[in-house]
């Protein structure tokens, strides 16, 4: 079997001291392995977010082991990469809720920002921001600015960017939450389509039932703990 | 990929109507420098007309442009006989106030005697004084044309020459008239009044008083040496043109000067909490763009980048607004706005200063702001 992309052993997060100690994930441990996309479900409150913070270097664990593709990012209490914001240039991609498109610039410029973040050219970086709105079939709306754009080109735009640096590991926070049913099952189908071509690993958070079998796997929460590990009907 | 740029170019219409804003403001702190340096030019433009070395004055004064002034007519013979005096002229000053195209008009009269040091130091239009009486040289800034004729005191007076830039340090426009007439204009009394002054007894006052002497000294001649003699032998006050100068700035304009430096400090500190303000909404409007850019991994250097670059070009932007609006109207102002490309190039640099510092608040919410508010609604 494939190294996990995402590996993490008795990772815990604590908010707080004390009396006031508020335990947003319990030793939890979860591996998502190249080409699987994995539904991360549970109620309100459940650490679904904390863990997507956690895997995506935003919120530091209390403790445990996190290793991304194959690299030990954090272990004994301590992240062992300085520059997390380089890690997650190189290694993480997000899709967010509301698509979060920089307003100021068009749909290409917002693909190409990531690899201009990356050091990459302009003629490159142009070249695969094309590349891949056309792959997603929004090629036509390069040079069109998020408030142009439909909910479901928008989310495609954003989903563009997440892919924009090749990462192996994507990250996605309620991804088809604005989106009908149709357009929520073309977003699922278009990420398991990158996991399988990319061999990328995708982290899903989602409240949406119509896409749960879309999931190779579903990884269910309940009071910061995995309570259920099932494989999509 | 330059985010500053493509954030100005989205939000062009806004990002141009708060430079336009501080343009105004900056606007206001050149006008206030410009009529400073109006104010300052205007007082030694006056002094230094007659390019005299030496002005000889009251004794226990400092001289007409700080305080009142007389001395007799005949101190100008004694003046032009001193040792190392090349030649001397006669002066007086007095302001006046007139009617002109059914309007008052304030003047500042100056007396001088045509041929000697003292009269304007160039004419812009027409010719020097050549009659005895009821010719006037006066300033542009009068509203007066060649050829006009306009009383003063009981006489009618035509205009012959046009100076420019001969204004009082208290914003009245100058005019050239001979010491003749400007003595008649000081001291002569309204027919009623003089039958009055007549008829109780009193002797005609004598009106051979000027307000000082200006003297220019032979090359080589220290003027410390000619002014010492005329205070030792002559019971007379004598003040070097640098001297008189410097009187007259500190004296008459200083007070001025120290009001609008500190209308101008005012204005500065305001213009930088507005900048500081304007900057840090800006920033608070982009928190879900900067949590964004931090999430996708754009370094502290890119968002400090973006907001510091924006600073910079509004101050650039409203500093251009500001010089180009004053350029515009300051002729329209009542007194002189004078503006100096030194002035201009040091309130650019103080204002890309400012932007720097104020954006400061910015940068700290920017560099504050938590990725992961990027995640959710």
């Amino acid at each position: 079997m494939d190294r996990p992309l995402v590996d993490l052993q008795g990772v815990a997060k604590t908010y707080g001291s004390g009396d006031a100690a508020v335990h947003a994930l319990k030793d939890t441990d979860l591996a998502v392995y190249p080409g699987e996309v994995v539904g991360l479900l549970g109620p309100s409150g459940s650490g679904k977010t904390t863990l997507l913070n956690l895997v995506g270097c935003i919120v530091e664990p209390t403790r445990g082991r996190m290793a991304l593709d194959g690299e030990a990012v954090f272990e004994d209490g301590r992240w062992l990469r300085p520059d997390l914001r380089a890690l997650r240039l190189e290694k993480l991609g997000f899709i967010f809720q509301f698509h979060n498109l920089l307003p100021f610039l068009t749909a290409g410029e917002n693909v190409a920002v990531v690899l201009d973040l990356a050091g990459a050219p302009r003629g490159v970086a142009q070249a695969r921001a094309r590349e891949l709105l056309d792959y997603l079939q929004v090629g036509h709306r390069f040079d069109a600015y998020p408030a142009k754009l439909s909910g479901g080109e928008a989310q495609r735009v954003a989903i563009a960017r997440a892919l924009a640096n090749r990462p192996r590991i994507i990250l996605a926070d309620e991804p088809t939450a604005a989106l009908d049913s149709e357009r929520a099952g073309i977003v699922l189908d278009l990420l398991r389509q990158v996991a399988v071509e990319q061999r990328a690993a995708i982290l899903v958070v989602s409240h949406d039932e119509k896409i749960f079998n879309r999931f190779d796997r579903m990884v269910m929460l309940r009071d910061g703990r995995v309570v259920e590990a099932q494989t999509a009907a | 990929m330059n985010l500053a740029l493509r954030d100005v170019r989205h939000n062009l219409g806004r990002f141009l109507l708060t430079c336009l804003g501080l343009g105004l403001l900056l606007g206001v702190v050149l006008s206030m420098i410009g009529i400073y340096r109006g104010l300052v030019d205007d007082a030694l433009t006056l002094v230094r007309a007659p390019a005299a070395d030496l002005w000889i004055v009251q004794s226990g004064t400092r001289g007409p442009f700080a305080e009142a002034s007389r001395i007799p007519g005949d101190v100008r013979e004694m003046a032009a006989r001193l040792h190392g005096v090349a030649d001397a002229g006669s002066m007086t000053f007095q302001t006046a106030e007139t009617e002109h195209r059914g309007r008052a008009l304030r003047l500042y009269v100056v007396g001088f005697e045509p041929g000697r040091p003292g009269g304007p130091a160039r004419l812009a239009a027409g010719r020097p004084i050549t009659r005895t009486h009821y010719e006037l040289i006066a300033d542009v800034r009068t509203g007066l044309e060649l050829g006009e004729r306009v009383q003063l005191g009981r006489d009618d007076y035509t205009v012959v020459g046009l100076t420019r830039n001969q204004v009082a340090s208290g914003g009245d426009p100058v005019v050239y008239v001979t010491l003749l007439d400007s003595q008649r204009l000081q001291f002569q009394l309204d027919p009623p009044a003089a039958r009055r002054e007549q008829a109780r007894g009193a002797k005609p006052a004598g009106t051979d008083t000027v307000n000082a002497v200006v003297a220019r000294v032979l090359p080589g001649v220290p003027v410390e040496r000619v002014a010492g003699e005329v205070l030792r032998w002559k019971h007379l006050a004598a003040v070097s043109q640098e001297g008189q100068e410097a009187l007259l700035l500190q004296s008459v304009v200083e007070k001025a000067r120290r009001q609008i430096g500190l209308f101008t400090g005012i204005l500065m500190t305001v213009s930088a909490v507005v900048i500081a303000l304007i900057l840090y909404t800006l920033t608070m409007d982009k928190v879900k763009e900067i949590a964004t850019l931090k999430l996708i991994g754009a370094p502290d250097r890119t968002i400090v980048g973006l907001i510091v670059q924006q600073a910079l070009a509004m101050g650039v932007i409203g500093w251009s607004f500001g010089a180009l609006l004053i350029l515009l109207v300051k002729d329209v102002f009542p007194r002189r706005v004078l503006l100096l490309p030194e002035d201009a190039g040091l309130l650019a640099l103080a204002v890309l200063v400012v932007c720097i510092v104020a954006s400061g608040l910015g940068v700290r919410l920017a560099l504050k702001v938590d990725p992961a508010t990027a995640l959710g609604g």
